[in-house]
């Protein structure tokens, strides 16, 4: 099943969107073992996509499903701040996941 | 050697505002950014539309960058002005790049980030459009989108070379608390501050006065000060560009009548043909009249006259004008003249002057009488009415316009008043009309000030108003200090010693 579909703007491959790409990719998987889906999109290819989405900063993740939507911009360094942010932070399953 | 290479001289882009590429010696400069900063209100996004309507007028195609509106609002907003976005967008001349902050929440910051996406949408939007010129407006929202200032303002750097890059000249708009003082609250002007422009609205007497004034333009020349503006419905900003103005008029040996015989014996033969006469008198000295009379006598003359007139109404001037013989609406019906009254408070000075400029140009009249610029004065801050009445009288002279000025003054004797003070040095001939007082009675005299460039009466004459019009007597004998207001008799054998002492020092 798939819990959470996800859009990502980066700017080429520069280092900030490379590492925001590793570390939302380290996120999610933990988080929704491999059930989310992720496009990413680079502004510098498809700026229309861009416009259309209204987006300013790079890196910018839109959590595009389950609605409302959300945005979290930056690097994604923090992995609690990313969850909360996507709305999927749960301290039960976080003291487990800790556990295992 | 000194090698003057003229590839590196910064080369202008006119913008089309009207009267402001006169500041700007030819306009913005062209390839780089310019930031306009002002004040609440101060017109700064009009500024920045206006700057990209202007180039569509020229076929060159903009960029829209709005921070602050949505482009529903603006496209709303300047419709009024005749600008018609919508179907600017449709035909790829105009675009819009929204970064407005819609309804929705502010997005969680999570690590470093900087404002590619902006700068691709803005690259892309000016090659999509094939834009020469780009607006941004406001950079104050933008900066309250973003906590983190400093990427902000190195991100404005990065786009503004990568505009420099493009080719773009762009218009940066920035919000600033006062209107003198620091630039801005961003501290902007410290990397894209190569050129600033700086809108005022400032609150002078109780009038509200629109200024605009280039701060700096690195590398190449402006003119400096603030100079007056103002935004009309259907036309946007009009910069009033008043030291711009050049004595370059010429001057005319060619004399017309001001339609007094006596008058014209006074001033050596008439007025000249390109001439500004100012009559200055205190209320009921027959400012008005003599005014009618030199329009009358255009008129007789088959010449186009115009007359505004800013404290009568249309029925009182005409009725006036029948009482002393002079049929003012046959005239009109004729087509030789036009009569346009309105009330001093109905707008501003820049408004006014507009309004008279544009009645100018298209009516071409050859003369052209004011009655009273005075009654302007109280609608005005000093600087104002100074703005104003250099405006006008220069505007008039260089269409080689004979103008007649009349001006009130305060007090019934003797007397200045501040028109005077501001216009004495660039009207061509000043008449002077005043009550004397002379046994118990009082009674009018005249006398010819100054005229430029010609012989004239210097006595101070009697005259009186009767159905006819005005009719110029004998000077006045014994009497003195009518011009001061203390009004003396001189008994007879004084007056002719007084006047045989100066006869031997002045032939004349």
């Amino acid at each position: 099943m798939i819990r959470c579909r996800l859009k990502l703007y980066i700017t080429g491959h520069s280092p900030r969107s490379e590492l925001a790409l590793r570390n939302l990719r380290q996120i999610c998987d933990r988080a929704f073992d491999g059930n989310y889906e992720l496009e990413v999109v680079d502004v510098l290819e498809q700026p229309q996509r861009a416009e259309e989405d209204k987006v300013i900063a790079t890196p910018t993740l839109i959590r595009v499903a389950p609605p409302p939507q959300r945005r979290i911009i930056g690097d994604l360094s923090e992995r609690v701040m990313v969850l909360r942010g996507l709305g999927l932070w749960d301290p039960d399953l976080e003291a487990t996941q800790g556990d295992r | 050697m000194a090698v003057h290479d003229s590839s590196r001289e910064i080369q202008k882009l006119a913008t089309g505002i009207p009267g402001f590429d006169h500041l700007g010696n030819g306009g913005l400069p062209l390839g780089r950014t310019t930031l306009v900063v002002g004040t609440a209100g101060s017109a700064k996004t009009v500024f920045a539309a206006q700057y990209l309507a202007a180039g569509i007028a020229e076929d060159e195609p903009g960029v829209f960058v709005t921070f602050e509106e949505p482009p529903e609002a603006i496209r709303s907003n300047v419709r009024s002005f005749g600008w018609d976005i919508a179907q600017w967008e449709a035909a790829g001349q105009w675009v819009f790049v929204d970064v407005s902050r819609g309804g929705g929440e502010e997005p969680l910051v999570c690590g470093s980030y900087d404002l590619g996406a902006l700068l691709a949408r803005i690259e892309d939007a000016v090659r999509r459009a094939g834009a020469r010129r780009v607006s941004m407006d406001s950079l104050g929202a933008i900066f309250s989108q973003f906590q983190d200032t400093a990427v902000v303002r190195s991100e404005l750097f990065r786009i503004a070379e990568v505009l420099r890059g493009l080719g773009v000249t762009a218009v940066l708009t920035a919000e600033r608390t006062n209107d003198y003082g620091e630039l801005s609250r961003f501290g902007v002007e410290e990397f894209v501050a190569d050129n600033v422009v700086v809108l005022r609205n400032v609150l002078e007497q109780d009038k509200r006065r629109r200024t605009v004034e280039i701060l700096k333009y690195r590398g190449t020349s402006h003119q400096k000060g603030e100079f007056p503006f103002t935004v009309l419905p259907g036309n946007g900003l009009v910069v009033i560009p008043l030291s711009a103005i050049e004595l370059q008029q010429r001057s005319s040996n060619l004399r017309i009548s001001s339609g007094n015989a006596e008058l014209d014996r006074m001033c050596d033969g008439g007025f000249f043909r390109d001439s500004v006469v100012l009559v200055s008198g205190a209320t009921g000295t027959g400012k008005t009249l003599m005014a009618t009379t030199f329009l009358a006598a255009g008129v007789a003359g088959g010449e186009r006259c115009l007359l505004f007139a800013f404290e009568e109404s249309r029925d009182q001037l005409f009725r006036n004008a029948t009482g002393w013989g002079i049929d003012f609406e046959r005239m009109e019906a004729e087509g030789r003249l036009k009569v346009i009254c309105a009330y001093p408070e109905v707008a501003g000075m820049e408004d006014h002057l507009i309004a008279m400029k544009d009645a100018i140009d298209t009516w071409q009249p050859s003369r052209v009488a004011v009655d009273s610029l005075s009654a302007l004065e109280r609608v005005s801050t000093t600087k104002g009415f100074r703005e104003f009445a250099i405006g006008l009288t220069s505007f008039i002279k260089h269409r080689e316009v004979a103008g007649l000025f009349t001006a009130t003054t305060p007090t019934l004797l003797g007397g200045t008043s501040v028109t005077e003070a501001h216009i004495s040095t660039i009207t061509d001939s000043i008449i002077l009309l005043r009550y004397v007082e002379v046994f118990g009675e009082m009674r009018r005299g005249m006398t010819v000030l100054k005229m430029r460039g010609s012989m004239h009466d210097k006595e101070i004459r009697e005259f009186a108003i009767d159905q006819q019009g005005l009719h110029i007597g004998r000077p006045f004998r014994n009497v003195t200090g009518i011009l001061a207001g203390n009004v003396a008799l001189v008994a007879d054998n004084e007056a002719a010693r007084l006047s045989r002492l100066f006869e031997e020092d002045l032939p004349s």
